[in-house]
């Protein structure tokens, strides 16, 4: 049987112009070969810059912004379209090879019907008719589980939701029949339950139409579920490639050995003790809105362990942070700190309220001015608290800096000179700075590659074990949570729906939704999305 | 770092009318309003760029004309940065009812051209230099108070700002330390483009003979004096406006690359 | 109601609001400047007792409220007053010299609109190539001048090194069309040349906007031909930018217009303006201001109204 899509020693190239400098030759890719055959399911899977959207543009020999295809052989059906003409690029992308993009929300165009676009690929390569087409548009809309199959396709696209986005821009890529299509991160923008739908209807639809696929993504146990086989990029170049059953339970370099025991710190709760932070009944709204955003929120926060607070986007996870840090002051409520009661506006509290409570960003770009350097960054709290300055605030900015196992040299880079996981370390040096009782950790990981937020946890870890701070860990990842939790509360629309230690909150008796938030979270094992989804139906029907 | 041959042509352009205007008693080889040639009198060794309408030295009127120019435009643009710079950056930084007010002033002035209002303004006004200097810079420190107030808007919502008000930084350490030198190479280049338009603004009111008034002389005002000789076919009647154009286009080479070089408000080290 | 039409009408009444605003500054706040009307008519030797009468023959000695609502009660009928220089009345000679100026201005308009978006796709189809290069090195030079000095370039030009037209541009009524557009050939030429820079640059910039949204990227992949791309995806999103680029020129064109009327001695509202600025005639500047402003700010409603009405966010809400 001849494959699909063959890749021989591909070699992609690309300049760089950064403003006020000479441009800069950066190899991308280079001697990758693979292989998909019809009907089977490949996965890319990498940090991010290894490479991995290039390689999948290159099978429709797109290159993004200037990137250049410079060598090796991109097979498709059987005959080499690198360096192809502009016309029969044309004539391939859309019939033999589709795309689906990370973002649908920015890639369906917002001035048109989604039914238009959805056909508008069938109708240019004239595959079918304009009626056969939208009458397998609607076929594809019922298989992917979009709601009311028959209208839908009347709706622009700012009018549904972005789970159903995605579903959609799954249908416009299978409908004019390719041989091929590209996945590229389908579900990384999702909330964690609507990414499991999303990607159980995805691989019901690549199975149920023997279309070949490349699927992108940088968490394995996401791949795990829809691949055949998994290719490991690294710096643009292939670290291993086999089986997904090979990859998952017998990873034969370092690297991948990596990726699969990610997320595997053995963190054993501790047993609770007095509360630094305790929150009772705190409601808060927006200025000039009348729906709270915090609804009777009571939890407490344990001196040196760590409360981890989860929930998907909307929950008020990210509110409550605000509300602590008086950022938003609480409406109702209170919310005592090291046995004092905290003045809900940040303004009326005092210095050392101020300093022992810290915070910890998502993203740690733009936590920290871009014009200031190491030395400064961390030497602040230091000078503002504790009026260090000089050699005595030179010498302690260093002890930070050891802690955080980055070394002398940093001192003097700015934070544009700092890779992403050495940001987020002089984020937590700064906070340690200050010698807090508690730091809130807003989704400190979640901008991260899974390795370098590995090493951010332990990091967190050990500084909590030498050090006796107390976390709040904000977070939507139920694997960083079982890593770094001693307690655990579930927020969902403003109102912790369950709240205890990690034990009792990971074990049934669930709630529905606590029930639905840990089924969807993706297990590094084959088979684990049948297993759920059938578990999932068996319930429905026993109801 | 390399410098692209534009801005440099526009730096050293630049410089040089910044060093005839400042000079220009010492250079010009004629008095500003002395009637020293004949009517017209084309160029020769003893009058460069020839002669004007009444017969004085069109080369010694430039250079005084530089410095009139230069000297209006620099102090009302300097003038409609400081206020519009302070306006902008106190409105994001207070934010409420002070933002209000300001936002909505600054649209109702911008509401209609600036030019119209000047007119209206300028028909009760005395004509002076001091009242020249100061509607051109009020008028204008609206167009500076929307961008600092929107970059300072940009970058008081990043994280890094939100950090130092939870450590309790004070006021002033948030405008000045966080703030700031992360607005200034956008203002930086802002400031030149409000130069130009100080430039072009003064020459178009003395033009229309309502700005710098005799025996003062700027090139807008020399355009006006010698435009009847346009008509006889004398190319230098010509030259206050080349100037004008010159020197807008130098200043427009600079901030355009002062422009180019500004990075994103996130990361980099910038200018 | 639709939602569209709710924004539409909010949006006209603030326009309208913001007019009365402006009316109200130019009229109020320029009585609160230094100076006296009085005494500019009278000038510096006139005695008391001439210049108390003259205060209350204006009406002077009223509060400035009531004078207000009194001169605009009369403006919205048409009625502006009196000159103060000559004792015509502002209405009538204000209506021919208005035609004079549109006529002018849409002159401009009609050849520097198809123009300007041509030149700025061209730029933006070859974004960073040469054609682009070219476009944009010339518009950055002639954005940087003055209407005045462009004025007399192209005088020097077109009168002197190559003589086809007269420097002076006068149009009187009776006169055919035809005399009339060569009349004011050299104008025109100039206002196109300072609004087609801004122009150009402004629809570049709206296309390349969205040629570099996801959604382009979306189409190549399907393969549609680059003229496909551009019609089907690029233009539905296109159009709402680059119609209200052109409005907001043409609402430029109101002030290069007063310029360049001074320049080519042409009798229009301008030349009518500039002169009794420099008479001090206060009546007639603040009816040819109140004017220049609404046009301005008509204009500038406009392009936000269709702004509105072209998102389809606002035209199919959720």
């Amino acid at each position: 049987m001849a494959d699909v899509l063959e890749i021989r020693g591909l070699r992609i190239e690309a300049t760089a112009y950064p403003p006020g400098e000479a441009p800069r030759h950066l190899t991308l890719v280079e001697d990758v070969s693979v292989t998909v055959g019809k009907g089977r399911v490949l996965g890319l899977i990498g940090e991010s810059g290894a490479g991995k959207s290039t390689i999948g543009l290159s099978a429709m020999a797109y290159g993004r912004g200037g990137v250049r295809l410079t060598g090796g052989q991109i097979l498709l059906n059987g005959r080499d379209i690198r360096g192809a003409g502009a016309a029969d690029l044309r004539s391939l992308r859309g019939r033999e090879v589709t795309y689906v993009a990370q973002s649908a929300a920015a890639a369906f165009n917002p001035a048109k019907r989604l039914m238009e676009q959805v056909i508008e690929t069938s109708l240019v390569h004239k595959v079918m008719t304009k009626a056969e087409a939208e009458a397998r548009a609607v076929a594809l809309f019922a298989k992917l589980g979009l709601p009311d199959p028959e209208s839908f396709g009347r709706r622009y696209p700012h009018q549904v939701s972005g789970g159903q986005l995605q579903r959609a821009m799954t249908a416009m890529a299978l409908c004019p029949r390719p041989d091929l299509v590209v996945f590229d991160e389908p579900t990384t923008a999702l909330d964690v339950t609507t990414q499991i739908e999303v990607l159980a209807a995805i691989k019901e639809a690549i199975r149920d139409t023997g279309v070949a696929a490349l699927y992108i993504t940088h968490d394995l146990a996401v791949v795990a579920q829809v691949a055949d086989d998994i290719l490991v990029l690294r710096g643009g170049r292939k670290v291993e490639y086999g089986s997904t059953e090979q990859i998952i339970s017998a990873p034969v370099e370092a690297y991948t050995k990596a990726l699969v025991s990610v997320r595997s710190i053995a963190h054993v709760e501790k047993v609770f003790s007095d509360a630094v932070l305790a929150v009772q009944g705190v409601t808060a709204r927006y200025r000039g809105t009348n729906l709270d955003v915090l609804a009777e929120v009571t939890l407490d926060v344990a001196a040196g362990q760590t409360l981890a607070v989860v929930g998907e986007s909307g929950s008020g996870k990210s509110t409550l942070a605000r509300v602590i840090t008086g950022l938003l002051p609480s409406g109702q409520g209170r919310i005592s700190f090291a046995g004092r009661v905290l003045a809900p506006d940040l303004a009326a509290r005092s210095k050392d309220d101020l300093r022992e409570l810290q915070m910890i960003y998502q993203m740690a770009d733009t936590a920290m001015n871009p014009r200031q350097t190491v030395a400064t960054i961390i030497g602040r709290p230091l000078e503002f608290y504790f009026g260090l300055t000089g050699e005595a605030r030179r010498i302690r900015v260093q002890e930070l800096l050891d802690q955080i196992e980055m070394g002398a040299g940093f001192v003097n880079r700015y934070p544009a000179e700092l890779s992403g996981g050495q940001k987020q370390r002089v984020c937590i040096a700064r906070a340690l700075a200050a010698k807090p009782r508690l730091i809130i950790c807003d989704e400190v990981t979640s901008a991260l590659d899974p390795l370098v937020a590995d090493g951010i946890l332990k990091l967190l870890l050990e500084l909590q074990a030498r050090e006796g701070v107390a976390y709040l860990f904000i977070t939507h990842d139920l694997a960083t949570v079982k890593a770094i939790a001693d307690k655990i509360a579930v927020m969902y629309r403003g109102r912790v729906l369950r709240y205890g230690s990690k034990t009792d909150v990971l074990t049934p008796p669930f709630d529905d939704y606590t029930d639905l938030l840990l089924s969807s979270v993706p297990e590094m094992r084959l088979g684990w999305l049948e297993g759920v989804l059938a578990g999932r139906r068996m319930a429905s029907a026993g109801n | 770092m390399k410098l692209p041959f534009s801005a440099l042509l526009g730096l050293c352009l630049t410089a040089a009318f910044v060093l005839v205007a400042v000079f220009a008693q010492v250079i010009a080889p004629y008095p500003i309003d002395a009637a020293v040639g004949g009517v017209w009198e084309g160029p020769s060794a003893r009058f460069w760029l020839g002669t004007d309408t009444i017969g004085r030295d069109i080369l010694s009127r430039l250079i005084y004309g530089a410095q009139v120019t230069l000297f209006v435009a620099l102090v009302s643009s300097l003038l409609s940065f400081a206020m519009g710079a302070f306006f902008g950056f106190l409105a994001v930084v207070r934010g409420g009812w002070i933002d209000m007010v300001l936002s909505r002033l600054v649209d109702l002035m911008m509401a209609v051209p600036s030019l119209i209002v000047a007119l209206v303004v300028l028909s009760v006004l005395p004509l002076n230099l001091t009242v020249l200097i100061l509607v051109m810079g009020v008028l204008d420190s609206t167009r500076v108070f929307r961008l600092s107030r929107a970059v300072a808007a940009d970058i008081a919502v990043m994280d890094y700002v939100e950090a130092a008000r939870l450590r309790g930084e004070r006021q002033s350490w948030i405008i000045f330390r966080e703030i700031l030198p992360n607005a200034l190479s956008p203002l930086v280049a802002e400031f030149g483009l409000r130069f130009i338009f100080a430039v072009l603004f003064i020459s178009t009111l003395s033009f229309l003979g309502l700005g710098i008034q005799p025996p003062l002389s700027d090139w807008g005002g020399m355009v006006r004096e010698n435009k009847d000789g346009l008509i006889y076919g004398k190319a230098a009647a010509l030259m206050p406006a080349l100037a004008i154009a010159a020197l807008a286009i130098s200043v427009n080479l600079v901030a355009d690359w002062v422009l180019s070089r500004t990075t994103s408000l996130k990361g980099g080290r910038g200018a | 109601m639709h939602p569209i039409v709710k924004l539409v009408v909010q949006r006209i009444a603030l326009g309208l609001l913001l007019l009365l605003a402006v009316s109200f500054v130019i009229f109020v706040g320029v009585q609160m400047l230094p100076g006296d009307t009085a005494q500019a008519i009278l000038g510096q030797s006139a005695t008391p007792v001439a210049l108390a009468n003259l205060r209350a023959e204006l009406g002077l000695n009223e509060p400035p409220l009531t004078r207000y609502l009194h001169w605009l009660g009369g403006a919205l009928q048409g009625d502006f007053g009196k000159s103060l220089t000559n004792g015509t009345d502002i209405a009538k000679s204000i209506g021919q010299r208005l035609g004079n100026t549109l006529f002018l201005a849409a002159c401009a308009g009609v050849i520097a609109v198809p123009l300007a978006i041509g030149l700025g796709l061209t730029a933006a189809r070859y974004h960073g190539r040469w054609p682009d290069k070219v476009i944009s090195g010339i518009t950055l030079a002639t954005i940087s001048l003055p209407e005045f000095v462009a004025a007399y370039f192209v005088i020097y030009l077109l009168t002197q090194v190559v003589p086809v037209f007269q420097p002076v541009a006068m149009i009187f009524p009776g006169m055919g069309l035809w005399a009339k557009l060569h009349a004011v050939a050299l104008p025109v030429i100039v206002l196109v040349m300072v609004v087609l820079a801004h122009m150009m640059r402004m629809t570049r910039a709206a296309i390349l906007n969205v040629m570099q949204s996801a959604y382009i990227e979306t189409a190549e992949l399907k393969g549609l031909s680059p003229m496909q791309v551009i019609w089907r995806h690029a233009l539905p999103n296109a159009i709402a930018p680059i119609i209200s680029v052109v409005v907001i020129n043409m609402a430029y064109l109101v002030v290069g217009v007063v310029v360049v009327e001074v320049v080519f001695s042409y009798n229009a509202l301008g030349q009518y303006l500039v002169d009794h600025v420099a008479k001090r005639d206060l009546p007639v500047v603040q009816a040819v201001g109140i004017i220049f402003a609404a046009v301005y700010v008509g204009l500038n409603i406009l392009a936000d109204v269709i702004g509105i009405i072209a998102n389809p966010r606002l035209r199919h809400p959720k």
